[in-house]
């Protein structure tokens, strides 16, 4: 352990594309950075299992640039706590280790939305990236029958890929409305490199079942998934099926840029044209900055570590964004989730999965706050992550603040004062 | 080195072998057994797949609450579901 450390120069929290793009920007220069990531391995969530078998040529480009980097991989480190400004505090299964850096980077993408109905809850009803996410850590799903429902673009990029694996797709149920569908795909076509992704997307599409207008209103089974029944198209279908993949499109993961102090507007991290956030030795890309995709996740992310490393930004780059900035607003309008979602979950049907509060006692409160203190609702260890999104739309409610640790850690990482961790530093200088 | 082809973990004293690369949480899975239960007695699975929702928690060689989709199978681990 070196005993006089040099802070990082940048530290990138978040090792999906952004922060894959961000951290090779900056060390571009020669500077110290850090990449550090809660999994396993780095890719984030779309390049989950790309590292050692790059399927796509973004993916290729970018772990190899990676690779040729002087970039330091922090694996499997979860942020918790920020015990000074420059400094974070991250559980790693070995130990707790504090990280000190000039300049950070938040790309902690984003996570799926769920929303309550009966029988949500039950075993095999997972998250659409939930299932693509297991099934890429080894669960088989060849032979399997699948229902994927909800809405967003993740859904038949999760469909083709269970496919792809020998899955039986029974039913992609996307609750968008076939107008907003064919709008969005018209509009596809002035994105630049979306054109081919919508004509594969397209030619996918003729193989499956694919149902505009339609959601998820129950699933059932004993003791897991035996079958789901969903309003397809104005009429009440029900389908057996091994496994539900369900979300609801994706929320973003603002979790530690509140905890730092960041801005945030409508639930985005608010940031200027460098990618600073309000604080400015804090910077931000990707889907934290508002859902938007992988391309622009990756530019997002060359620019926010140019910038953390002082570099110019080329006019190009901002162009793209720019441009690809247009993509985040067609997202949004087209997959907003409608009004009937709202009165799928019945009074008895769990809210918080965590401490198990139903609907019916949540609703009687006026405030994500109320409700967490009356009713233990957001109180458990995923700290509402997943029922907060969920009563954001039910209720209009917005979590009101972010307070430390903001994952569960142990009781002795937090009665540690700072300098007695494990330190990871940018080098001995 | 190379990998070895197959290793194998115990799933409530119940041993299951699995490809090096599987998780845990798609191990129990395999396995057909469940994760947890929850606070009013709900059988629960994985959910998210990336380490936010804690529905897939289980003790994993004697260390409770581990976010079991977030840790790769190794020989002779032994997981507990419930714990």
């Amino acid at each position: 352990m070196p005993s006089r450390s040099q802070p990082f120069d940048v530290l990138v929290v978040g090792g999906g594309p952004a922060g894959i793009a961000a951290a090779v920007s900056a060390a571009s220069r020669g500077v110290t950075v850090g990449l550090l990531d809660d999994n396993l391995t780095v890719g984030g969530q779309i390049w989950r299992g790309e590292e050692k078998n790059a399927t796509r040529p973004e993916s290729r480009d970018w772990f190899e640039k990676l690779r040729s980097s002087n970039v330091q991989l922090i694996a499997q480190a979860r942020v918790f706590q920020q015990p000074m400004p420059g400094m974070l505090l991250a559980d790693t299964p070995a130990e707790v280790v504090e990280l000190q850096y000039a300049n950070l980077v938040l790309a902690t993408g984003a996570r799926e939305r769920f929303l309550p109905f009966p029988g949500w809850t039950l075993p095999n009803v997972m998250g659409a990236g939930g299932l693509q996410a297991l099934v890429k850590s080894g669960l088989p799903i060849a032979g399997k029958s699948v229902v994927v429902a909800g809405t967003g673009p993740l859904l038949l990029a999760v469909a083709r890929y269970l496919r792809n694996q020998g899955a039986e797709i029974r039913l992609i149920a996307e609750q968008a409305s076939r107008r907003n569908l064919i709008r969005f795909a018209a509009n596809l076509l002035h994105q630049p490199g979306k054109l081919a992704q919508a004509l594969e997307l397209g030619r996918y599409l003729r193989a499956v079942r694919f149902a505009p207008n339609s959601w998820p209103m129950a699933a059932q089974g004993k003791d897991e998934l035996e079958s789901v029944t969903l309003s397809v198209d104005g009429s009440p279908e029900t389908i057996a099926c091994d496994y539900l993949a369900c979300g609801f499109h994706l929320v973003p993961n603002t979790e530690l840029a509140s905890l730092l102090g960041c801005e945030l507007k409508h639930g985005y991290v608010s940031v200027d044209e460098t990618q600073a956030t309000s604080i400015g030795s804090v910077f931000c890309a990707g889907e934290p900055t508002g859902i938007g995709g992988v391309e622009l996740a990756l530019i997002e992310g060359q620019i926010a570590g140019l910038a953390a490393s002082k570099q110019r930004l080329p006019a190009r780059l901002l162009r793209d964004r720019d441009k690809l900035k247009r993509f985040v607003v067609l997202l949004d309008e087209t997959f907003q989730l409608r009004t009937e979602l709202r009165s799928l979950g019945q009074p008895e049907n769990i809210v918080c999965r965590c401490e198990d509060v139903p609907l019916a006692q949540v609703r009687r409160y006026t405030s994500w706050r109320a409700a967490k203190l009356h009713t233990r609702c957001g109180m458990g260890p995923c700290q509402g992550r997943i029922c907060g999104p969920a009563t954001e739309f039910l209720f209009k409610w917005r979590p009101d603040s972010v307070r430390p640790p903001i994952f569960p850690t142990g009781l002795e990482a937090l009665a540690t004062t700072p300098g007695q961790y494990q330190i990871v530093t940018g080098g001995e200088q | 080195m190379s990998m070895p082809d197959r290793l194998t973990i115990t799933i409530d004293g119940v041993p299951l072998s699995v490809a090096p690369g599987t998780t845990v949480a798609a191990a129990v899975m395999i396995a057909g057994k469940f994760c947890r239960n929850s606070v009013t007695g709900e059988r629960r699975g994985p959910l998210c797949g990336m380490g936010i929702c804690f529905e897939c928690r289980m003790s994993i060689n004697g260390l409770p609450h581990s976010r079991t989709c977030q840790v790769l199978c190794e020989n002779g681990m032994e997981v507990r579901t419930d714990a």
